[in-house]
Protein backbone atom coordinates (compact mmCIF):
# COMPACT_ATOMS: atom_id res chain seq x y z
CA UNK A 1 0.00 0.00 0.00
CA UNK A 2 1.41 3.43 -0.97
CA UNK A 3 1.50 5.89 1.96
CA UNK A 4 -0.90 8.83 1.70
CA UNK A 5 1.91 11.36 2.14
CA UNK A 6 3.75 9.97 -0.90
CA UNK A 7 0.58 10.18 -3.00
CA UNK A 8 0.02 13.75 -1.79
CA UNK A 9 3.62 14.75 -2.65
CA UNK A 10 3.39 13.22 -6.14
CA UNK A 11 0.03 14.92 -6.73
CA UNK A 12 1.43 18.27 -5.62
CA UNK A 13 4.46 17.82 -7.87
CA UNK A 14 2.20 16.98 -10.85
CA UNK A 15 0.06 20.05 -10.21
CA UNK A 16 3.14 22.28 -10.01
CA UNK A 17 4.76 20.83 -13.13
CA UNK A 18 1.56 20.64 -15.19
CA UNK A 19 1.95 22.91 -18.27
CA UNK A 20 -1.14 24.89 -17.34
CA UNK A 21 -0.36 24.74 -13.61
CA UNK A 22 -0.07 27.73 -11.32
CA UNK A 23 3.74 27.58 -11.18
CA UNK A 24 4.04 28.22 -14.89
CA UNK A 25 0.92 30.37 -15.16
CA UNK A 26 3.00 33.49 -14.49
CA UNK A 27 3.90 35.40 -17.60
CA UNK A 28 7.55 35.05 -18.57
CA UNK A 29 9.24 38.45 -18.98
CA UNK A 30 9.68 39.42 -22.64
CA UNK A 31 13.20 38.70 -23.92
CA UNK A 32 15.41 41.78 -23.85
CA UNK A 33 16.36 43.19 -27.22
CA UNK A 34 20.02 42.42 -27.80
CA UNK A 35 22.12 45.50 -28.35
CA UNK A 36 24.47 45.86 -31.28
CA UNK A 37 27.49 45.33 -29.02
CA UNK A 38 26.16 41.91 -27.99
CA UNK A 39 25.81 40.56 -31.52
CA UNK A 40 28.87 42.20 -33.04
CA UNK A 41 31.08 45.26 -32.81
CA UNK A 42 30.40 48.22 -35.12
CA UNK A 43 33.49 50.38 -35.76
CA UNK A 44 33.30 54.21 -35.97
CA UNK A 45 35.96 56.85 -36.70
CA UNK A 46 35.00 59.29 -33.94
CA UNK A 47 34.44 58.67 -30.23
CA UNK A 48 30.71 58.62 -29.33
CA UNK A 49 29.46 61.38 -26.99
CA UNK A 50 29.93 60.33 -23.35
CA UNK A 51 26.73 59.46 -21.43
CA UNK A 52 28.48 58.41 -18.23
CA UNK A 53 30.71 60.53 -16.02
CA UNK A 54 33.14 57.65 -15.42
CA UNK A 55 36.17 58.42 -17.63
CA UNK A 56 36.81 55.53 -20.00
CA UNK A 57 40.49 56.43 -20.40
CA UNK A 58 41.13 55.82 -16.70
CA UNK A 59 39.41 52.40 -16.81
CA UNK A 60 41.39 51.39 -19.91
CA UNK A 61 44.65 52.56 -18.31
CA UNK A 62 43.92 50.65 -15.09
CA UNK A 63 43.01 47.50 -17.05
CA UNK A 64 46.19 47.57 -19.13
CA UNK A 65 48.39 48.46 -16.15
CA UNK A 66 46.87 45.58 -14.17
CA UNK A 67 47.59 43.13 -17.00
CA UNK A 68 51.23 44.27 -17.26
CA UNK A 69 51.82 44.20 -13.50
CA UNK A 70 50.27 40.73 -13.12
CA UNK A 71 52.15 39.17 -16.03
CA UNK A 72 55.47 40.81 -15.19
CA UNK A 73 55.07 39.94 -11.50
CA UNK A 74 54.28 36.33 -12.34
CA UNK A 75 57.34 35.95 -14.60
CA UNK A 76 59.56 37.47 -11.89
CA UNK A 77 57.97 35.14 -9.31
CA UNK A 78 58.70 32.03 -11.43
CA UNK A 79 62.22 33.24 -12.11
CA UNK A 80 62.95 33.81 -8.39
CA UNK A 81 61.50 30.46 -7.34
CA UNK A 82 63.42 28.66 -10.08
CA UNK A 83 66.70 30.38 -9.17
CA UNK A 84 66.21 29.53 -5.49
CA UNK A 85 65.51 25.83 -6.17
CA UNK A 86 68.42 25.55 -8.61
CA UNK A 87 70.77 27.16 -6.08
CA UNK A 88 69.61 24.76 -3.37
CA UNK A 89 69.94 21.77 -5.71
CA UNK A 90 73.45 22.79 -6.63
CA UNK A 91 74.39 23.33 -3.00
CA UNK A 92 73.02 19.93 -1.89
CA UNK A 93 74.65 18.14 -4.83
CA UNK A 94 77.99 19.78 -3.96
CA UNK A 95 77.69 18.69 -0.32
CA UNK A 96 76.89 15.13 -1.36
CA UNK A 97 79.81 15.20 -3.77
CA UNK A 98 82.20 16.28 -1.01
CA UNK A 99 80.80 13.59 1.37
CA UNK A 100 79.20 16.06 3.79
CA UNK A 101 75.77 15.70 5.43
CA UNK A 102 72.77 17.76 4.45
CA UNK A 103 71.01 19.69 7.23
CA UNK B 1 62.13 24.11 -26.47
CA UNK B 2 65.27 25.33 -24.67
CA UNK B 3 66.78 26.44 -28.00
CA UNK B 4 63.56 28.21 -29.00
CA UNK B 5 63.02 29.88 -25.62
CA UNK B 6 65.14 33.02 -26.13
CA UNK B 7 64.01 33.72 -29.73
CA UNK B 8 60.36 33.23 -28.73
CA UNK B 9 60.80 35.48 -25.69
CA UNK B 10 62.25 38.21 -27.94
CA UNK B 11 59.34 37.80 -30.38
CA UNK B 12 56.77 37.95 -27.55
CA UNK B 13 58.41 41.05 -26.03
CA UNK B 14 58.46 42.79 -29.43
CA UNK B 15 54.80 41.88 -29.98
CA UNK B 16 53.81 43.26 -26.56
CA UNK B 17 55.64 46.51 -27.32
CA UNK B 18 53.91 46.83 -30.70
CA UNK B 19 50.44 45.72 -29.53
CA UNK B 20 49.43 49.07 -27.90
CA UNK B 21 50.13 50.90 -31.17
CA UNK B 22 47.88 48.48 -33.08
CA UNK B 23 45.17 48.82 -30.42
CA UNK B 24 45.38 52.63 -30.53
CA UNK B 25 45.05 52.57 -34.33
CA UNK B 26 42.01 50.24 -34.21
CA UNK B 27 38.61 51.93 -34.78
CA UNK B 28 36.35 52.80 -31.83
CA UNK B 29 33.23 50.71 -31.22
CA UNK B 30 30.04 52.68 -31.95
CA UNK B 31 28.22 52.17 -28.61
CA UNK B 32 31.07 51.63 -26.14
CA UNK B 33 33.75 53.93 -27.47
CA UNK B 34 37.21 53.97 -25.90
CA UNK B 35 36.49 51.46 -23.12
CA UNK B 36 35.99 48.70 -25.72
CA UNK B 37 39.79 48.76 -26.21
CA UNK B 38 40.01 46.58 -23.08
CA UNK B 39 38.61 43.83 -25.33
CA UNK B 40 41.99 43.44 -27.11
CA UNK B 41 43.59 42.13 -23.91
CA UNK B 42 40.54 40.81 -22.04
CA UNK B 43 39.28 38.38 -24.71
CA UNK B 44 42.67 36.94 -25.82
CA UNK B 45 43.60 36.38 -22.17
CA UNK B 46 40.23 34.68 -21.63
CA UNK B 47 40.89 32.40 -24.62
CA UNK B 48 44.39 31.62 -23.30
CA UNK B 49 42.82 30.82 -19.91
CA UNK B 50 40.48 28.30 -21.60
CA UNK B 51 43.45 26.76 -23.39
CA UNK B 52 45.35 26.55 -20.11
CA UNK B 53 42.40 24.82 -18.40
CA UNK B 54 42.45 22.24 -21.20
CA UNK B 55 46.22 21.72 -20.85
CA UNK B 56 45.75 21.20 -17.10
CA UNK B 57 42.81 18.83 -17.59
CA UNK B 58 44.53 16.74 -20.28
CA UNK B 59 47.78 16.62 -18.26
CA UNK B 60 45.80 15.50 -15.20
CA UNK B 61 43.94 12.81 -17.17
CA UNK B 62 47.25 11.45 -18.52
CA UNK B 63 48.64 11.48 -14.98
CA UNK B 64 45.59 9.65 -13.57
CA UNK B 65 45.73 6.90 -16.19
CA UNK B 66 49.50 6.50 -16.68
CA UNK B 67 51.01 7.97 -13.46
CA UNK B 68 53.56 9.87 -15.54
CA UNK B 69 55.11 12.54 -13.27
CA UNK B 70 55.86 14.73 -16.30
CA UNK B 71 52.15 15.04 -17.07
CA UNK B 72 51.45 16.01 -13.46
CA UNK B 73 54.14 18.70 -13.58
CA UNK B 74 52.58 20.21 -16.73
CA UNK B 75 49.15 20.09 -15.04
CA UNK B 76 50.42 21.96 -11.95
CA UNK B 77 52.06 24.61 -14.13
CA UNK B 78 48.93 25.01 -16.27
CA UNK B 79 46.67 25.23 -13.19
CA UNK B 80 48.73 28.11 -11.77
CA UNK B 81 48.65 29.90 -15.11
CA UNK B 82 44.88 29.36 -15.39
CA UNK B 83 44.44 30.96 -11.98
CA UNK B 84 46.67 33.95 -12.90
CA UNK B 85 44.96 34.47 -16.26
CA UNK B 86 41.60 34.04 -14.53
CA UNK B 87 42.32 36.89 -12.10
CA UNK B 88 43.24 39.13 -15.03
CA UNK B 89 40.01 38.25 -16.87
CA UNK B 90 37.91 38.77 -13.72
CA UNK B 91 39.46 42.19 -13.06
CA UNK B 92 39.61 43.60 -16.61
CA UNK B 93 36.03 42.44 -17.33
CA UNK B 94 34.41 44.56 -14.57
CA UNK B 95 36.57 47.57 -15.57
CA UNK B 96 35.07 47.28 -19.06
CA UNK B 97 31.58 46.51 -17.71
CA UNK B 98 31.49 49.59 -15.45
CA UNK B 99 31.53 51.87 -18.47
CA UNK B 100 29.70 49.66 -20.97
CA UNK B 101 26.91 48.36 -18.70
CA UNK B 102 26.97 50.88 -15.84
CA UNK B 103 27.75 48.20 -13.24
CA UNK B 104 30.95 46.55 -12.07
CA UNK B 105 29.48 43.06 -11.84
CA UNK B 106 26.37 41.22 -12.98
CA UNK B 107 25.53 37.73 -11.71
CA UNK B 108 24.78 36.46 -15.20
CA UNK B 109 25.74 33.11 -16.67
CA UNK B 110 29.05 34.10 -18.26
CA UNK B 111 30.45 36.09 -15.35
CA UNK B 112 29.31 33.62 -12.71
CA UNK B 113 30.55 30.55 -14.61
CA UNK B 114 33.91 32.28 -15.23
CA UNK B 115 34.19 32.93 -11.49
CA UNK B 116 33.36 29.28 -10.79
CA UNK B 117 36.01 28.15 -13.29
CA UNK B 118 38.60 30.30 -11.55
CA UNK B 119 37.52 28.96 -8.14
CA UNK B 120 37.94 25.36 -9.38
CA UNK B 121 41.56 26.03 -10.32
CA UNK B 122 42.16 27.86 -7.06
CA UNK B 123 40.79 24.75 -5.32
CA UNK B 124 43.23 22.65 -7.36
CA UNK B 125 46.18 24.76 -6.19
CA UNK B 126 45.02 24.74 -2.56
CA UNK B 127 44.64 20.96 -2.72
CA UNK B 128 48.16 20.58 -4.10
CA UNK B 129 49.56 22.81 -1.37
CA UNK B 130 47.67 21.65 1.71
CA UNK B 131 46.06 18.34 0.66
CA UNK B 132 48.83 16.07 1.98
CA UNK B 133 49.64 12.61 0.57
CA UNK B 134 47.43 11.55 -2.34
CA UNK B 135 46.33 15.09 -3.08
CA UNK B 136 47.95 14.90 -6.53
CA UNK B 137 45.34 12.36 -7.70
CA UNK B 138 42.47 14.18 -6.01
CA UNK B 139 43.59 17.46 -7.59
CA UNK B 140 43.83 15.74 -10.99
CA UNK B 141 40.14 14.86 -10.68
CA UNK B 142 39.34 18.48 -9.86
CA UNK B 143 41.31 19.62 -12.93
CA UNK B 144 39.31 17.31 -15.22
CA UNK B 145 36.12 18.76 -13.72
CA UNK B 146 37.50 22.26 -14.36
CA UNK B 147 38.30 21.40 -17.98
CA UNK B 148 34.78 20.04 -18.47
CA UNK B 149 33.45 23.39 -17.23
CA UNK B 150 35.15 25.35 -20.05
CA UNK B 151 32.59 24.61 -22.84
CA UNK B 152 29.79 25.70 -20.48
CA UNK B 153 31.55 29.00 -19.79
CA UNK B 154 32.13 29.53 -23.52
CA UNK B 155 28.56 28.73 -24.63
CA UNK B 156 26.84 30.37 -21.66
CA UNK B 157 26.53 33.72 -23.51
CA UNK B 158 24.66 32.07 -26.37
CA UNK B 159 22.33 29.94 -24.21
CA UNK B 160 21.35 32.31 -21.39
CA UNK B 161 20.24 35.92 -21.64
CA UNK B 162 23.20 38.06 -20.64
CA UNK B 163 24.68 41.50 -21.17
CA UNK B 164 28.06 40.00 -22.08
CA UNK B 165 28.97 40.07 -25.82
CA UNK B 166 28.20 36.77 -27.55
CA UNK B 167 30.71 34.36 -29.11
CA UNK B 168 29.69 35.72 -32.53
CA UNK B 169 31.66 38.93 -31.82
CA UNK B 170 35.11 37.50 -32.57
CA UNK B 171 34.30 35.76 -35.91
CA UNK B 172 32.45 38.86 -37.14
CA UNK B 173 35.15 41.41 -36.27
CA UNK B 174 35.87 43.84 -39.07
CA UNK B 175 39.46 43.99 -40.45
CA UNK B 176 40.41 47.07 -38.40
CA UNK B 177 39.58 45.24 -35.18
CA UNK B 178 40.43 41.71 -36.31
CA UNK B 179 44.14 42.43 -36.85
CA UNK B 180 44.91 43.78 -33.34
CA UNK B 181 42.77 41.08 -31.73
CA UNK B 182 44.53 38.10 -33.34
CA UNK B 183 47.90 39.82 -32.94
CA UNK B 184 47.30 40.08 -29.18
CA UNK B 185 46.02 36.50 -29.05
CA UNK B 186 49.22 35.28 -30.72
CA UNK B 187 51.36 37.34 -28.31
CA UNK B 188 49.55 35.91 -25.27
CA UNK B 189 49.76 32.37 -26.68
CA UNK B 190 53.54 32.67 -27.11
CA UNK B 191 53.77 34.16 -23.61
CA UNK B 192 51.69 31.26 -22.28
CA UNK B 193 53.90 28.60 -23.90
CA UNK B 194 57.04 30.26 -22.50
CA UNK B 195 55.73 30.64 -18.95
CA UNK B 196 54.30 27.10 -19.01
CA UNK B 197 57.75 25.84 -19.98
CA UNK B 198 59.43 27.83 -17.19
CA UNK B 199 56.87 26.79 -14.55
CA UNK B 200 57.12 23.11 -15.58
CA UNK B 201 60.89 23.37 -15.26
CA UNK B 202 60.44 24.70 -11.73
CA UNK B 203 58.33 21.62 -10.83
CA UNK B 204 60.96 19.34 -12.36
CA UNK B 205 63.76 20.95 -10.34
CA UNK B 206 61.67 20.69 -7.16
CA UNK B 207 61.16 16.96 -7.82
CA UNK B 208 64.91 16.53 -8.37
CA UNK B 209 65.67 18.36 -5.12
CA UNK B 210 63.19 16.20 -3.21
CA UNK B 211 64.77 13.07 -4.71
CA UNK B 212 68.24 14.24 -3.64
CA UNK B 213 67.04 14.88 -0.06
CA UNK B 214 65.35 11.47 0.07
CA UNK B 215 68.52 9.81 -1.21
CA UNK B 216 70.68 11.50 1.45
CA UNK B 217 68.23 10.50 4.22
CA UNK B 218 68.47 6.85 3.15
Amino acid sequence: MIPKTTVACVALLLVLLWPGGPALAQQQPPPAQPSAAQEGFVPVDQLPKPQDTMPAARLVAIAYAFVWVMLFGYVVSIWRRLSSVERELESVSRRIGSGGRTP
Amino acid sequence: MNKLFVPLAVVAAAMFVYAPFMILAAPYESTMGLVQKIFYFHAPIGMTMFMSAFVCGIGSAIFLFTRRPGADRVAVAAAELTAILGIIVLVTGPLWARKAWGVWWEWDARLTSSLVLWLIFEAYLLLRRYGGPGSDRLAAGVAIFGMANVPFVYWSVNVWRTMHPKTSVVPTLLPGMRGPFWFCFLAFTIFYVLTLHLRTRLEKRRAELEAVYLATEE
